[in-house]
């Protein structure tokens, strides 16, 4: 009854929560930049990279922790490396059998996972000093956090952008004609085709900022 | 003239920054004073001029399906491409040790200034992610792959400059208290994305 206690202890439950909104790896401590915008133009890719990330953090986090006391500082880098490329190694295979199409999306974004600022970021910030229970739900708030903007990104920018989620058609279908069209295109709607270029991700990512800090003041930078 | 098109469209066309948004944590943490943007710019110029072209050798004799076979026929064979990501962040790593050993023997005001920012080059995704598209690319020679490399090493450095330069400037703008720092970084950089998409489709 009491190990149940440890487990879940309201301190453990906290590490999996703060990273949800508090402490969001991409809106507050600012990592994992680079993939949140390049993979989020469709829903898609965005859930299949969110879910690998998850794997390498959980399993990277759990293994250095419990190497913790082992690794000399002055080589804790490159192990650190060592292992995170040996999990997207396996990541990277895996998509490549079981999705391919979206391995192919993803393109040399699965790669960069082992550069992903969260995973190095997570690294030295926990497991290297905290016990492995404690550092896998770290790692399953933070991948959580990063997960819930990327959603809300990609949602925004597949919705707007083409008319679409996860490739099923939910304003309509856009013929030649608008005569032709059904749903919303029936009445002249146009797609925002500016969301899915490059430059959108980074706005629709500053105004969740914006958003998510006017809910949340105590964020808000004081310099 | 290809050398020049190539060296121009990865400093301005595939932008590390805006177009590929690579390179991006340290972009943002790094940019609030030019001094220190220009520092950084500068050894991830140094650090990519120097890995690429080392990566593209390691691929085209070591990695790529087929590459042994320079050492026996019978190993023609082989593919070792799914080693690509250890090996290539191996030479970055040792590389960026190299700079950082460099930058504290000859400026060491920079290697405090810089402070956790320059062991940092080494997981700087614009690194590898330069390394890896260099991969995608198949560059015909590795003089290309230097040009490759040093372009879009100056064209992050561009980004950083810049985007440093503005950040400097607005901090005596009236800026609504949720978008400052952070959120309205971001939506600068978006505008200047948008600037660079201008440049796409020039050929020399």
């Amino acid at each position: 009854m009491s190990e149940d206690k440890a487990l879940f202890s309201k301190k453990n439950i906290k590490l999996l929560t703060d990273p949800l909104n508090d402490n969001n790896p991409i809106t507050v401590q600012v990592l994992g930049i680079c993939s949140a915008l390049a993979i989020t133009v469709q829903l898609k890719p965005a859930i299949v990279m969110a879910v690998a990330v998850m794997f390498v953090l959980i399993f990277s986090n759990l293994i250095i922790s419990l190497l913790r006391n082992l690794i000399p500082n002055r080589i804790r880098i490159i192990v650190q490396l060592l292992v995170v490329a040996a999990l997207v190694i396996i990541v990277d295979q895996i998509l490549k059998a079981y999705a391919f199409d979206v391995s192919k999306q993803l393109s040399v974004f699965v790669g960069l996972i082992i550069t992903n600022c969260i995973i190095m970021g997570r690294l030295e910030a926990f497991a290297l000093g905290n016990k492995p229970w404690a550092s896998v739900l770290d790692a399953i708030g933070n991948s959580g956090g990063y997960a819930i903007i990327l959603i809300i990104v990609a949602f925004f920018r597949e919705l707007l952008g083409s008319g679409k989620l996860m490739g099923y058609e939910i304003l309509g279908h856009k013929a030649k004609t608008i005569a032709e069209s059904t749903g919303l295109y029936h009445y002249g709607y146009q797609n925002n085709g500016f969301m899915l270029l490059s430059p959108m991700a980074l706005i629709v990512l500053g105004i969740v900022i914006w958003v998510q800090r006017s809910k949340n003041r105590k964020l808000i930078e004081q310099h | 003239m290809d050398y020049i098109n190539l060296f121009i469209k990865s400093i301005f066309v595939e932008n590390m920054v805006f177009a590929y948004f690579l390179g991006m944590c340290s972009y943002l943490a790094v940019s609030k004073k030019v001094k220190t943007a220009v520092g950084l710019g500068a050894a991830v110029v140094f650090v990519m001029i120097i890995t690429v072209p080392a990566n593209y050798l390691l691929d085209n004799y070591l990695l790529k399906p087929g590459a042994l076979a320079w050492l026996s026929p019978e190993l023609a064979d082989i593919d070792l491409s799914f080693l690509s990501f250890i090996m290539f962040i191996a030479v970055i790593a040792s590389m960026v040790q190299l700079v950082e050993m460099i930058v504290e023997r000859f400026a060491p005001s920079l290697y405090n200034a810089l402070g956790i920012f320059l062991p940092l080059i080494a997981v700087n995704c614009a690194i590898l992610g330069g390394s890896l598209f260099m991969q995608q690319k198949d560059f015909a020679n590795v003089g290309e792959s230097a040009v490759y490399g040093l372009g879009s090493g100056i064209g992050w450095f561009l980004a950083i400059v810049a985007i440093a330069a503005i950040r400097e400037k607005i901090a005596y703008s009236n800026i609504p208290a949720p978008l400052k720092g952070i959120g309205i970084t971001f939506i600068i950089t978006g505008l200047m994305a948008i600037g660079f998409m201008s440049f796409s489709g020039i050929e020399l």
